[in-house]
């Protein structure tokens, strides 16, 4: 499965609804405000740091080039709307919005 | 024949403060007229929509709670809550509106309430998944 959030962790609580209820293995993808949840150093990137451990967590270049993170948590893999399509198109897909 | 679709709408908003609610189960109505296998899984917020008593005379809306009283009716009985969103909130099952009724004992149905594992492992058995 693949999950995608669009909220950031700071305003909504989606990430963290989004991480209860993924299984092992499902992928999570973070896109529009939903990359901040990438963020090194932040007081939400336990989050992302623990989801880690179970799951691919994929971000959008895109959305952070918009908002110019470039520091992002260790193990988060950036993808391109191409690379969103292809997990789009080999999962089922929930989105957290 | 090809195997039911297995459709599952996910409601995580709270009822009045947008259409979202109102809009999703519109459409869980229309879905059920077509050969699916529905399910309903409200979670967050979206577990404040199936408080038993709501009232929205004085919001000048028609309101949803007797819609969902005819969930059952259209075949919709696949209907969860999940515990750990109720009990943030305070809700028990007791607060929990109704779907519908048995046929034989015309006991009240009412959503079933289930834990964050189970709707994961349920989620993971869909074709499609709709969010409200």
């Amino acid at each position: 499965m693949l999950h995608t959030v669009n909220k950031s962790p700071f305003m909504n609580q989606s990430l963290e609804s989004c991480l209860r209820f993924t299984q092992s293995g499902d992928a999570i993808l973070l896109i529009e405000d939903g990359v901040y949840g990438a963020a090194a150093g932040t007081g939400k990137s336990a989050l992302v740091e623990e989801a880690l451990k179970n799951h691919q967590v994929y971000v959008l270049s895109a959305d952070l080039k918009a908002r110019a993170l470039t520091n992002l948590i260790e193990g988060v893999k950036v993808t391109d709307y191409a690379g969103f399509v292809d997990l789009v198109e080999q999962n089922l897909v929930h989105a957290w919005l | 024949m090809s195997e039911k679709k297995k459709i599952m709408f996910t409601v995580r908003k709270p009822p009045h403060g947008t259409i979202y609610v109102y809009e999703g189960l519109e459409v869980k109505l229309i879905m059920a007229a077509y050969d699916a296998d529905i399910s309903v899984v409200f979670m967050d917020d979206g577990v404040l929509a199936l408080k038993a008593g709501q009232n929205t005379k004085e919001l000048g809306i028609k309101g949803f709670e007797a819609t969902y009283g005819a969930l059952v009716d259209y075949e919709i009985s696949q209907v969860y809550a999940d515990r750990q969103s109720m009990e943030e909130r305070g809700m028990t099952e007791d607060d929990l509106l109704v779907i519908g009724e048995d046929e034989d004992t015309e006991e009240p149905i009412r959503p079933q309430v289930i834990d964050s594992s189970e709707i994961a492992a349920m989620m993971a058995e869909q074709h499609n998944i709709l969010p409200f």
